[in-house]
Formats: C-alpha cells, sequence, structure tokens
C-alpha cells in the first residue's frame, strides 16, 4: 500500500512539473505574446531601431545635463541584470558616508540649495537598485541646472514635470513620482528644437 | 507621517475582508461536496487525473495516512525539483543566458525552502537561475501552499467532526485546491499582472544603449506568470534578487496593491472557512479581532518609524528636505505602501518584498521580525496561519481553565490533556529553533563571518534569518550572507522544523478532537466568542511572543535604537 502510494504520489509530482510548469509558463507567455506584446517584452524604449532602454527600469545619469534618479547600490550602478538594495543597516558607517558623499555632491551640482532643500530620495539608495523614477521635489530641484546647462527654459520643464507627474492612486496608495527617462528624453527634446530655432 | 498612509491600511482591510469572504464560500463548496459554476469544466478533470495518479478520492483516510501520502507527495516533490535544478547546465531549453551550475547548498536550501511554502531565496535570480529552472520552481510555488490547506482541513474537522476515526481523504482536498482554486485564480492573475506593466517573455536579457552612451543590460523572463502564483500562494520567492522591488514585479503601486490582495485573500478566506467548516460564525470574532488589530498595530508601527526616520542621521548632522527612511525604498510605493506591503508580508507569511527590510530603522525593522515570532498567525500563510492560532486558543482555554480550575472546553469538545501538550509543541519547536540557531551563529565564525552589518543590527540579521525559516516566510534581512555553508543548511533545518515538526502536532491534536463526542455548552463552559476571549487570546499570542523573544530583541534592534539616537555607528 505504501508503494502503491508513492507511486501515485511520484505521477502526481511528474504531472504537476509538466503542466503547472511548462504549460502554464507557456500559456502565459503566449497570451502575453498576442494582447500586450508591449508589457510582455520588457516596455522597451525604441528610437531610431534602436533600443535605449525600458520605461520600467532606471538607467544611470550622472552628466549634470540630465535629471538624475536614485543613488543605485548595484555594481555597477543600474545594473539592470543584477538588482540589489544596498542593505546598510541604519548605524553601518557605510550608510552616514553614502548619503553624505551623495549630498555633498547634489549640493554642489545644484548651486544656491541647502540640505535641508533636498529629499532622502536623492541621496539615499533604492531598494531595486533601478528604480525609474523620482518624487516631483527631486525633479523641481534640479530644473535650475538643466535649464541652464541645455540651454532650455525653466518653465518648459517645470510643466512637463507637472503634467507627467503620476499622483498617488485613489489619493492614498503609494507616492507621486515622475519617470526620470522620460524626463531626460523631454530634455533631449527641447535642447534639439532650442538648437534648430 | 501622512493620513493616506494610515489610511490606506484600514481600506486595505476593508477590501480585503468580503474578498475573503466570497472565496471562503467557493472554497467550503468545492471542498465539501457542494456545486459550484466551474464543475462542468473541472469535474472531468479532476476524475481523468485520479484515474491517471491511480488513486481513489472517496474513501475516508486516518490521520496517518493522510499524513504520510502529504510528506510523499512534499518529498518527492523535493526530490525532483532538486535533481532538475541540479540538470540546469545540461537541459538546453530556456537558458539563453546560459546560466551554469547551481552551488550543491543552494541547491538544497532552495529545494527545501520551495516545498515548505517559505520561499527564502540564498541566490539572486537573474544571476543564478535559468528560465527553465524558475519554471520548475513556480510548480512548487502551486503545490506547496495547498499542503498548508491539507493541515488546516484535518485540524478543523477535528472540530467540525464528532466520533470519527478518520479525517477526510488527502488527494480529494489536495487535488481539487489546485483545480478549482490555485490554476484558475494564477492564470487570471497573471494576465492581470501583465496588463499592469509585468514582462513575460524567454528572451536573451536585453542590451540597451542608453541615453547617456552606456550599455544597460536588462534581465528578462516570465515575470508575470511566476509572481502571479508567489504572490497568490503566499510564496514570495521572486523571479528577481530585488523581488517585488523590482520595477519589473511591480511596476506601479497598482501592481503592487493586486498582488498585496492576491496574496491576502486565501489566508482571510481561511478564517471565513473556519466559521463555516465548525457551522457556528460567532466563534470567528475573536480570531479576526485578533489578527485584525495585531496587523492594524504593526503596519501603523512600522510606518511611524520608516516615516520618522532613522535617529543616527540626525546624530551625525544630516538633515535633509524630510527625514522619511528612503534607503531601500522604492520611489514609486513611498513609505506608507513599501511599509504596509513588507507588513503584510511577514504577518500574512509570504516574504515577498517591497522596500529592504535590512535598511530598516531599527523598530521599523523589529515589526515584521516581531510578526515572524508570533509564528505566523496574524493571518499567516495558507490554512497554517489559521492553525497556529487554533493552537494559541488551545493554549489560552488551557490557562484560562487553570484559573478556574476547570477541564476547558473549544468549540464543544473537551481539550485534555493530549492537546495541549500537542498545542504547546507546536510553540515550543519553532521558538526553541529560532533562539538555538541563532545562538549557535553568533558563537562559531563560520555564523558570524555571514553577517553584513555590525553592532546589535548583526544579530537582528542572524535572528531575522531564522525567525523568517522557521516561519516559513522567506523575507530576510538581505545583508547575511545566506548562500554561505552554514547558513544554507542551518537555514534549511529551521524551514523543516518550522513546518514539519510545527504542524504535524497539530494534525495529532486534529484527529484526537475529530474521536470525541461533541459535547453541548452549559452555564460553566467559557464563552469562546465574547470580548473577554478575544482579551485573553491576544494577551497569549503577545505574551508567549514577548516572554519567549524579549530578551534576544532587547540585544538587537532596541539596543540598536537607543545606540542610532546617541549616534552610535558600528563598522
Amino acid at each position: 500500500m505504501y508503494l502503491k502510494t508513492l507511486w501515485s504520489s511520484l505521477k502526481f509530482i511528474v504531472l504537476s512539473f509538466l503542466v503547472l510548469g511548462l504549460v502554464y509558463n507557456l500559456v502565459i507567455f503566449g497570451i502575453g505574446k498576442l494582447i500586450f506584446p508591449g508589457q510582455a517584452n520588457g516596455s522597451l524604449v525604441v528610437q531610431n531601431h534602436r533600443v535605449i532602454g525600458s520605461s520600467l527600469i532606471g538607467q544611470n545619469f550622472t552628466s549634470e545635463k540630465y535629471f538624475q534618479g536614485r543613488p543605485s547600490a548595484t555594481t555597477p550602478a543600474y545594473n539592470a541584470a543584477a538588482s540589489s538594495p544596498s542593505n546598510y543597516g541604519p548605524t553601518n558607517p557605510l550608510l552616514i558616508k553614502e548619503i553624505k558623499t551623495n549630498l555633498d555632491r547634489v549640493l554642489k551640482e545644484n548651486p544656491g540649495i541647502s540640505a535641508s532643500d533636498v529629499p532622502p530620495q536623492l541621496v539615499e539608495s533604492s531598494a531595486s537598485g533601478i528604480d525609474p523614477d523620482i518624487s516631483p521635489q527631486a525633479a523641481y530641484l534640479q530644473v535650475p541646472r538643466v535649464s541652464r546647462l541645455n540651454h532650455i527654459s525653466k518653465l518648459a520643464l517645470i510643466s512637463y514635470i507637472k503634467d507627467n507627474t503620476v499622483s498617488r492612486f485613489l489619493w492614498i496608495f503609494g507616492d507621486s513620482y515622475v519617470n526620470v527617462l522620460s524626463l531626460n528624453l523631454e530634455v533631449v527634446k527641447l535642447d534639439h528644437i532650442e538648437k534648430q530655432s | 507621517m501622512t493620513w493616506q498612509g494610515v489610511l490606506q491600511i484600514f481600506v486595505l482591510l476593508i477590501v480585503i475582508l468580503p474578498i475573503g469572504k466570497l472565496l471562503s464560500i467557493y472554497m467550503y463548496k468545492f471542498l465539501d461536496g457542494g456545486k459550484t459554476l466551474t464543475d462542468k469544466l473541472f469535474v472531468p478533470i479532476e476524475k481523468k487525473l485520479y484515474r491517471f495518479i491511480g488513486v481513489n478520492s472517496s474513501s475516508e483516510m486516518a490521520w496517518t495516512r493522510y499524513l504520510f501520502i502529504l510528506l510523499a507527495v512534499n518529498f518527492i516533490g523535493f526530490v525532483v525539483l532538486a535533481i532538475l535544478i541540479a540538470l540546469q547546465p545540461i537541459l538546453p531549453w530556456f537558458n539563453p543566458q546560459h546560466m551554469g551550475r547551481v552551488p550543491f547548498w543552494t541547491n538544497i536550501n532552495t529545494s527545501i525552502s520551495f516545498i515548505t511554502n517559505t520561499n527564502w531565496q540564498n541566490y539572486s535570480g537573474e544571476t543564478t537561475l535559468s528560465y527553465l529552472s524558475q519554471i520548475w520552481l513556480t510548480v512548487e510555488q502551486f503545490l506547496s501552499p495547498v499542503s498548508g490547506i491539507c493541515i488546516f482541513l484535518v485540524v478543523v474537522r477535528g472540530f467540525s467532526r464528532s466520533n470519527s476515526k478518520t479525517i477526510g481523504n488527502f488527494w480529494h482536498d489536495f487535488v481539487r485546491t489546485i483545480i478549482w482554486l490555485v490554476i484558475p485564480v494564477s492564470f487570471i492573475s497573471a494576465i492581470v499582472l501583465l496588463a499592469l506593466g509585468s514582462p513575460d517573455n524567454f528572451s536573451p536579457y536585453i542590451v540597451a544603449h542608453t541615453l547617456q552612451g552606456a550599455k544597460q543590460v536588462i534581465a528578462q523572463g516570465p515575470v508575470a506568470s511566476m509572481t502571479s502564483i508567489m504572490q497568490f500562494g503566499d510564496n514570495g520567492g521572486g523571479f528577481f534578487n530585488a523581488n517585488a522591488a523590482h520595477p519589473y514585479a511591480a511596476p506601479n503601486v497598482v501592481s503592487l496593491l493586486f498582488q498585496t490582495i492576491l496574496g491576502m485573500s486565501v489566508p482571510v478566506a481561511c478564517v471565513f472557512l473556519f466559521g463555516k467548516m465548525i457551522k457556528d460564525k460567532l466563534q470567528i470574532k475573536p480570531i479576526m479581532a485578533v489578527m485584525g488589530v495585531l496587523f492594524i498595530l504593526g503596519a501603523f508601527l512600522m510606518y511611524h518609524y520608516e516615516a520618522t526616520g532613522n535617529p543616527a542621521l540626525a546624530a551625525h548632522g544630516i538633515h535633509l528636505a524630510s527625514s522619511q527612511n528612503y534607503e531601500g525604498k522604492e520611489s514609486r510605493f513611498g513609505i506608507g505602501t513599501s511599509t504596509l506591503f513588507n507588513n503584510t508580508t511577514t504577518a500574512v507569511s509570504w516574504g515577498s518584498v517591497a522596500a529592504a527590510n535590512d535598511s530598516m530603522t531599527p523598530l521599523g525593522g523589529l515589526i515584521p521580525l516581531f510578526n515572524m515570532m508570533t509564528g505566523e498567525v496574524i493571518f499567516g500563510s495558507w490554512g497554517v496561519g489559521m492553525v497556529g492560532m487554533l493552537a494559541y486558543a488551545v493554549l489560552t482555554l488551557f490557562l484560562a481553565g487553570l484559573m478556574v480550575g476547570r477541564t476547558p472546553e473549544y468549540l464543544g469538545k473537551k481539550i485534555e490533556s493530549f492537546e495541549v501538550k500537542m498545542a504547546v509543541l507546536s510553540m515550543i519547536v519553532p521558538s526553541l529553533a529560532i533562539l538555538i540557531l541563532s545562538a549557535l551563529s553568533v558563537a562559531v565564525s563560520a555564523g558570524k563571518s555571514g553577517i553584513f552589518n555590525l553592532g546589535p543590527h548583526g544579530l537582528t540579521e542572524v535572528l531575522y534569518a531564522f525567525s523568517s525559516g522557521v516561519g516559513n516566510n522567506g523575507s530576510a534581512f538581505g545583508g547575511l550572507n545566506a548562500a554561505s555553508p552554514w547558513y544554507s543548511a542551518t537555514v534549511g533545518i529551521a524551514m523543516l522544523l518550522g513546518r514539519y515538526p510545527m504542524y504535524i502536532p497539530l494534525m495529532a491534536m486534529g484527529a484526537s478532537l475529530a474521536k470525541k463526542q461533541k459535547i453541548p455548552a452549559n452555564a460553566g463552559t467559557f464563552p469562546t466568542h465574547g470580548i473577554l476571549f478575544t482579551i485573553l487570546l491576544m494577551g497569549t499570542v503577545l505574551v508567549v511572543g514577548v516572554l519567549i523573544f524579549f530578551p534576544a530583541l532587547a540585544l538587537g534592534p532596541l539596543a540598536e535604537q537607543f545606540a542610532a539616537h546617541a549616534g552610535k555607528l558600528f563598522g
């Protein structure tokens, strides 16, 4: 009787690996390809037949000309093939060092602001290391710098941020944010228009 | 703190209660011989399946036979999974990144982890596993929560049946839950997750040429299909290392909220299902109240401490625009939803995280740790959370009985020495496992060398690992080097202890209760649906948790909170 039970269990498990493993995953894959190809393929952003990124995945912006995103703890920064947080505990000296270094950089790159203007998002690293978003405050703070270095109007940037801010879901869930890649694509576009005129 | 952050805790509960209630009606029907709308589709599949594997689904089983089959299905699942993961370098399909051999200890730890519904991950998905291996993991994500439902059914039948030597049919319970519940919900949810933005493909990793002129390799995979069942089944094993914080796993707060509701639905339904099975809906009131209050308290406190932020920053002269702790949190979720999600996944025991627990403030990180240390009874995982709460109820009645010198009764069954012993055993085994394994780990060099953050936080990292393992939760203070042979082996043992030695005694309790006669309530019966019982039950849960773990918590998170205020760092 015990052997028979083991045999039944084995048949059940093998069938499960085939149906719940292969069949289930392949059917969902097929549905994705058919109905939601954009999402299923990773929400890629394509320009001139070249993939320049994914609208969901943060990219590393170090140039002061661009809006900058969250600090990233992956190696190298914004490694979208090995996501990770810093895992620094609250009393880890590396955490204090990280925040101080980032704060010094933000203050240096954005003259005229003080530490009490800087949202923690801009100096504390994200959970995934590839956070694509920042808060609108973190974006507004960078407007004077980006506008000056690219010779584009502050108003155009501010209104773009305003129009592209995603608010809390049902007014309560999550937090409002703006996508950094989309902001910088707008910077490139405005810069281009500026140069043509 | 903002009002939105507090309100969302209550909104979540208001949304989840009716969902749980509806689900319990459906579950009661397909488990107890009622008719459902889906029978036409599923009954023929079910019959064919029984014929193929050669079992009879209508014969009643003694609890030992029921348990034997449950263990057989778990064990064979473990062996097959471990073999398939070991074969990763050889199997040629769905491995465009040419992932190589999975280290032996990682494989053993992972296979234990996924059969016990823990989903502790000492590997990072996108750098270790082929798409095919991830597919194999989803299989146990389907099966392991259903084992929890079977444990639940045995224990609750102990109360609902009388003079019965049998406890149900394993195949009937197991197969019906999979076909009627797990497959359809996962299937639909995967499509919802796709629509909300999660990818699902088998492509090689994408090479993007970024705006700034760099190359960025973006990991891909069947994310939506895995995320769906890993959240619904309270598994928590994410596709990526960053789990639900990864923008592909939860691209926006709508997706995260949907995943929260998915994960909470069956554990909440189990409370209602308990009421239906014992045919006394009043009895679920104290249980729901205790779970609900502990849930709200945890979510509120965690949000409060994270919104208040890390005191060490101010002590070191860092004064930003706000003191909120954003280290290890994602912009789109903010502080409120990040903490709500992490509180939920440790209370409801699935362990997928949307923010880094290791970087929480000392007291913010204490909440998920405490949620697990209660024995995962704040809703808990599929079935077993409710079963753990019943063990607390038995203990509470025993204590109350001692006070008045009367044999306690619960739901018309006399609670005698055997039942109390089994209930206490189910609490002692996990608590001892957490404390002994933690003590060993901070004593031997193999354990100490795996600690990432030094000082009291290091102790918290270790305590968290074993609480997560024993609680079959799977979330982590991610800094700990969980992939080392020491932690692979010890957390592996913790996961096994927290599954089998914890719940088998309770199944024995259920079987023993089923044999007993139902006795009508009389004037001397302590009513178990009122406010007095609710308070006693809450007290028992808290006292057991606090008494056992307070010394360890004082040396870990509490000591660290004081150190942070004083600006003391450990490095």
